[in-house]
């Protein structure tokens, strides 16, 4: 009979894999490692990597396939567009315009409903039951439809795009804010809080919003790359971002009809978009399952 | 039907009801926000007199309310007006048109989802973690992370301008009908397939199943007649999402080919600021749309009693 060590014992109770900020270790390196080439490092650095001018198009520089084909240039190694501006360049702050929308419209769409999902969770009663109405009857509009909508009212603009994904949004954050809520509140902590005089306000943003955190920048993650995608396709609809942004959406749709002679055009943004919204896909479940796993039925 | 079973249809009638009313006044809305909708629906050369005709002909001089409550009833008998860009044609006969090409397109997407993600979902839950399982995880995630418009280019480029086997736009034969389809159908490859393995997961592990096989009941009949049947339920239920994904799916492709249903209509009227057909489109659109969810979820509570109690 073998002698039980220290160390037998030990491999027997930690865990078979590590879990919480040890995982980190471990591996979303592949998606990671792409959403920093292609999302992170274009957005935060466009003007000290583009090679030029997004907006700035020569019309002696039409239309110039990628340096690997047959009348490329190594000056534009993606090639250009019709109006002769850089695709590179292009792909590259677009980056930066689709992060930039993103985050804005999921701030606001979580702010909204963070506050609502607070309100409604931690008051119960008449408002909760008006919000959980609200959330219902939200979550079951049509998404695009409603985009397509509202933007051929307001026009392709950066508001209307801000709106409309923030109207879409607010709701799962509201549903995931008050079920949670509802579960704090009935802590200790909470009761004494109350008991020391503590206003509903403070209690909401001092003792419960904090243990919300971690939930929110999980949703947060998984929404990113669906609303970069939501994004892009009412640009390329012609109800996103207006026709002068160097917005990948944009890209693919003024490439469309070139698709049979200059197919680069599509094709790059195209790309960038996949690979975006891929890590991110990655990225958000790997977040989930390792921090939050009831996330998994939003 | 018992009491709760009528108690969850009737809330979820009453709340169909309210989102259908948000559409419609959002809809509404949609002439009025970028001020009168005259200025944008009369040429410049239109006379004043011009003006105070139209504006009595369509009750723009009435309160909103009223000009409202007019809309809605005009709109429950299908009447939207004439469309502007199609002069002579109203709004209700474009929609009706245009409307079986849709049907189509989505038929065959729904078919050809179906037909590819039924068995590759069981064959994934059945080896599970093996090759065919990370196949079906690879296909489902490409599935959620590749923008519908971009597939449909892809899709094109790669079939019809490079290999030539098939037209580019149109609409027509099966030829015509197959890029659109797959485009649209993608996504519900992706999710169809996910509940379906995750449903035969759930039930390959039962009771019964063991018994069955304990019984000596060959393992494909097992597999494919007895699982497959409970293991539906799911997926069946998913057909709201399918719905949503349909009208999504249908109006960017039909964008990029070309092809003349409700999508391309819609799109094709918010450009040329023809808002009778736009009202009307969306209307009929989010009916549908609200319709499913609505029967979906009356399903849902039927074949499992746990939800109505919610």
């Amino acid at each position: 009979m073998a002698d039980i060590t220290t160390r037998d014992l030990l491999s027997e109770t930690s865990p078979r894999h590590a879990t919480g900020w040890r995982a980190l270790r471990r591996y979303p390196l592949f998606p990671l490692a792409i959403l920093v080439f292609f999302l992170v490092i274009p957005a935060v650095f466009a003007p000290l990597v583009a090679p030029f001018d997004p907006y700035a198009g020569s019309l002696s520089a039409r239309l110039i396939p990628p340096f690997w084909q047959d009348g490329g240039t190594s000056e534009h190694l993606l090639g250009t567009d019709k109006l002769g501006r850089d695709m590179l360049s292009r792909v590259i702050y677009g980056a930066r315009v689709s992060i930039t929308v993103s985050l804005i419209a999921i701030f606001v769409g979580g702010i909204i409903g963070t506050v609502l999902g607070l309100i409604s969770g931690y008051f119960g009663g008449r408002t909760d039951s008006v919000v959980m109405r609200l959330v219902d009857i939200s979550l079951s509009l049509p998404t695009i439809l409603l985009a397509l909508v509202l933007s051929a009212a307001l026009g392709p603009s950066f508001m209307t795009v801000l709106i409309v994904i923030s109207v879409l949004l607010w709701a799962r954050y509201a549903r995931l804010v008050r079920g949670e809520t509802l579960a704090i509140k009935e802590l200790d902590f909470i009761a004494r809080a109350r008991v020391a005089g503590a206003s509903h306000v403070r209690i909401m943003l001092v003792y419960i919003l904090p243990n919300l955190v971690n939930s929110l920048v999980v949703l947060a993650t998984l929404q990113v790359g669906y609303v970069i995608l939501l994004e892009s396709t009412l640009s390329f609809l012609g109800a996103g971002l207006p026709r002068a942004e160097p917005a990948w959406g944009l890209m693919v749709a003024d490439g469309r009809e070139l698709i049979v002679t200059a197919w680069w055009v599509s094709m790059f943004p195209g790309i960038a978009i996949m690979l975006t919204v891929l890590s991110l896909n990655l990225l958000g479940d790997w977040l989930r399952d390792h921090f939050d796993p009831k996330l998994k039925n939003i | 039907m018992q009491q709760g079973m009528q108690h969850f249809i009737a809330v979820r009638v009453l709340q169909s009801l309210l989102a259908a009313l948000v559409m419609s006044v959002i809809v509404f809305g949609l002439a009025r926000v970028s001020g009168n909708p005259l200025d944008v629906m009369l040429p410049i050369e239109a006379t004043a007199e011009d003006y105070e005709r139209l504006s009595k002909h369509w009750g723009l001089d009435k309160p909103v309310l009223t000009q409202y409550f007019l809309f809605l009833g005009n709109a429950l008998q299908g009447d939207f007006g004439q469309s502007l860009k199609y002069q002579g044609t109203s709004a209700m006969e474009l929609v009706g048109q245009r409307l079986p090409a849709t049907l189509e397109l989505a038929g065959l997407a729904l078919l050809i989802s179906v037909i590819l993600a039924l068995p590759i979902g069981v064959i994934a839950a059945v080896g599970k973690d093996s090759g065919w399982d990370v196949a079906a995880k690879v296909i489902a995630l490409l599935g959620q992370s590749l923008p519908g418009f971009w597939l449909g280019i892809v899709l094109m480029w790669i079939f019809a301008v490079m290999l030539g086997w098939l037209p580019t736009s149109g609409r027509g034969g099966i030829e015509h009908m197959i890029l659109p389809a797959i485009t649209i159908g993608w996504f519900q490859v992706a999710a169809i397939m996910r509940l379906v393995r995750s449903s035969m997961l759930d039930v390959l592990d039962s009771e019964y199943v063991k018994l069955a096989r304990v019984k000596g009941i060959p393992e494909w009949k097992v597999i494919w007649k007895h699982c497959l049947r409970n293991a539906s339920i799911a997926p069946l239920t998913f057909f709201a999402i399918v719905a949503g994904s349909l009208l999504t799916g249908s109006v960017v492709t039909e964008t990029v080919f070309s092809w003349p249903g409700i999508g391309l209509l819609v799109i094709d009227a918010i450009q040329a600021r023809d808002f009778p057909v736009v009202q009307a489109v969306v209307i009929v659109f989010a009916g549908i749309f609200i319709l499913c969810n609505l029967l979906v979820d009356i399903l849902y509570a039927y074949l499992d009693p746990r939800i109505r109690y919610q």
